[in-house]
């Protein structure tokens, strides 16, 4: 039983993380259609500054805070430079321009930073763990949860009672029309940025946190995971997105958890396999969203 | 002088000219009914002056200022907005939350409290279901949202795209109540309509198309009784 309870905090710490992306990834494309491969890299950027400022000494009340700010800022550059002038395109010709600024980022920073990994310098008070009756769980395990909870109530209140929230939220469901009443294409769509920058910079503070260093490819991991997760919930969902990076999660954990050792090495092929069962029955995925114009064959 | 005045207007959808080349004017205070058969580029019409669809050649300036190639977003503070056909409603935002972004653009206290009393003394069903989902709401009622939301941005110039369709004869008086009423209000008002009586009888003028172009106009009154109405139905243009 402590056992459970302990791999279920886990799954909520990891499934977080993953939330935290997948709601990333879906806020862009709920609006405008673009899966942005290049979300992984905004993550990269976040660890960097905090490594860093790990060198430098900054303390880490700041540098967390400076890494959430790199995410957004790059997110916001990335779509005035690379986004913007493809915003007619096709859905194609954006899902390619995306993998084009992944890579292009992940080759500066092999080329100025290091193609290695680095160690990144966290508090002490991070890798501390405390026991709950039988349970032990790690400091990093509770704070990725509060910081998950926090993020999500922060969402909720801006997209539901801040004006441009709920102009995101219009402009997700008629873009043309959201126009129509006066609300602006390009303040909508760098928000959107904006929002995911923040995701994704919260995210990687979590993500650097269990793992404690940095290299160039680290965001194509959490990406792809937010990807199925977004997938799995309903892309363009951002009730969704939770959902899916909540069940991804559970699932990862529980089967490193439960499954006999013999089957271990088949994890995540089994994980999949799930992933796709889920899909079987819910094409549309879990929580699909309400806008989708879905074609029934 | 007129307060919007449009000049060869042409609109292309690929190799298909939708509009080709009308030129018409609208003075303030005045309901101006656009007729014609379906595909006669009425809507067309409406979505470039409102910039929905880019306009391929001519010139469109409302209240002075040319407005050709003004990005949809600039028009409702300038004052001009459009109704879309099919109400085109948000339907996953509350009835307020629909109303609150046609006011995005107001900024000034006193006019958006203002805003929201005439759209709420308009409909006061509208109030009675601020806190509903705008999906939930019936045909009719979301026509009215739509012409609400519309108002929330004070517009001189409305734009009305196909306010009656599919909505029960009764809900149609309604609306054609309505453009009276707003009219009464200073609204000037374009209405392209599939019902040629109700539009007739409430519009000052009107202007008849058919492939593209303007083949007829006068006022309403001539209108109901010229040939070229019905010509421009039957297509025998």
């Amino acid at each position: 039983m402590d056992l459970f309870l302990q791999q279920t905090t886990n799954a909520l710490a990891l499934g977080g993380t993953y939330a935290l992306l997948a709601l990333g990834l879906a806020v862009v494309f709920s609006i405008m259609g673009l899966i942005n491969f290049a979300h992984g890299e905004l993550m990269t950027i976040a660890g960097y500054v905090l490594m860093y400022c790990g060198i430098a000494g900054v303390p880490f009340v700041v540098s967390v805070p400076l890494a959430i700010c790199a995410s957004m800022v790059a997110a916001v550059l990335m779509e005035r430079i690379a986004f913007r002038p493809v915003r007619n395109g096709s859905g194609a010709t954006m899902l390619i321009t995306s993998f084009a600024v992944a890579m292009i980022l992940q080759v500066l920073f092999q080329n100025f930073i290091s193609a290695r990994s680095q160690a990144v310098l966290l508090p002490a008070f991070l890798s501390d763990s405390f026991k709950i009756g039988g349970m032990v769980i790690g400091v990093n395990k509770i704070v990725a949860i509060v910081a998950t909870v926090v993020m999500l109530i922060f969402l909720d209140r801006f997209m539901n009672h801040q004006k441009t929230g709920i102009a995101m939220r219009a402009a997700a469901e008629d873009f043309a029309v959201a126009r129509l009443m006066g609300i602006r294409a390009n303040t909508v769509i760098a928000g959107a940025f904006a929002l995911s920058g923040l995701l994704a910079g919260v995210a990687a503070v979590l993500w650097v946190s269990q793992r404690a260093s940095v290299d160039p490819l680290m965001g194509f991991t959490p990406v792809l995971k937010a990807f199925i997760a977004a997938i799995l919930g309903g892309l363009g969902s951002l009730r969704g997105a939770v959902a899916g990076g909540f069940t991804l999660g559970f699932i990862e954990v529980y089967l490193a958890a439960f499954l006999p050792p013999e089957l271990q090495e088949f994890r995540d092929p089994i994980g999949l396999c799930i992933v796709v069962v889920l899909l079987l029955f819910r094409p549309n995925g879990l929580v699909p969203s309400s806008v989708l114009k879905a074609v029934k064959v | 002088m007129p307060l919007l005045s449009v000049d060869s207007l042409q609109v292309r959808y690929g190799a298909v000219e939708a509009v080709r080349g009308i030129g018409f004017e609208i003075h303030p205070g005045e309901i101006v009914a656009f007729l014609g058969a379906n595909g006669a580029g009425k809507s067309s019409t409406l979505n470039a002056l409102a910039g929905l669809v880019p306009v391929a050649s001519g010139r469109v300036v409302f209240d002075g200022t040319d407005i050709t190639h003004h990005a949809p977003e600039r028009l409702a503070p300038m004052g001009m907005t459009l109704t879309p056909e099919g109400r085109r409603i948000f339907g996953t935002l509350t009835v307020e939350e629909n109303l609150r972004m046609g006011a995005y653009g107001v900024s000034d206290r006193a006019e958006m409290d203002a805003a929201w009393a005439r759209v709420y003394e308009l409909f006061p069903i509208l109030f009675e279901r601020r806190s509903q989902y705008a999906g939930t709401l019936s045909g009719g009622q979301q026509q009215m949202l739509a012409v609400g939301r519309s108002l929330m941005s004070n517009p001189r110039l409305l734009l009305l795209d196909e306010p009656s369709l599919g909505l029960a004869p009764k809900i149609v008086e309604q609306i054609f109540e309505l453009i009276g009423v707003l009219r009464d209000q200073g609204v000037t008002l374009v209405v392209v309509e599939q019902n040629v009586a109700m539009a007739l009888e409430i519009a000052d003028r009107g202007y008849v198309m058919s492939g593209g172009r303007i083949v007829s106009s006068g006022t309403a009154g001539d209108l109901s009784q010229a040939d070229r109405l019905q010509a421009a139905y039957l297509g025998a243009e």
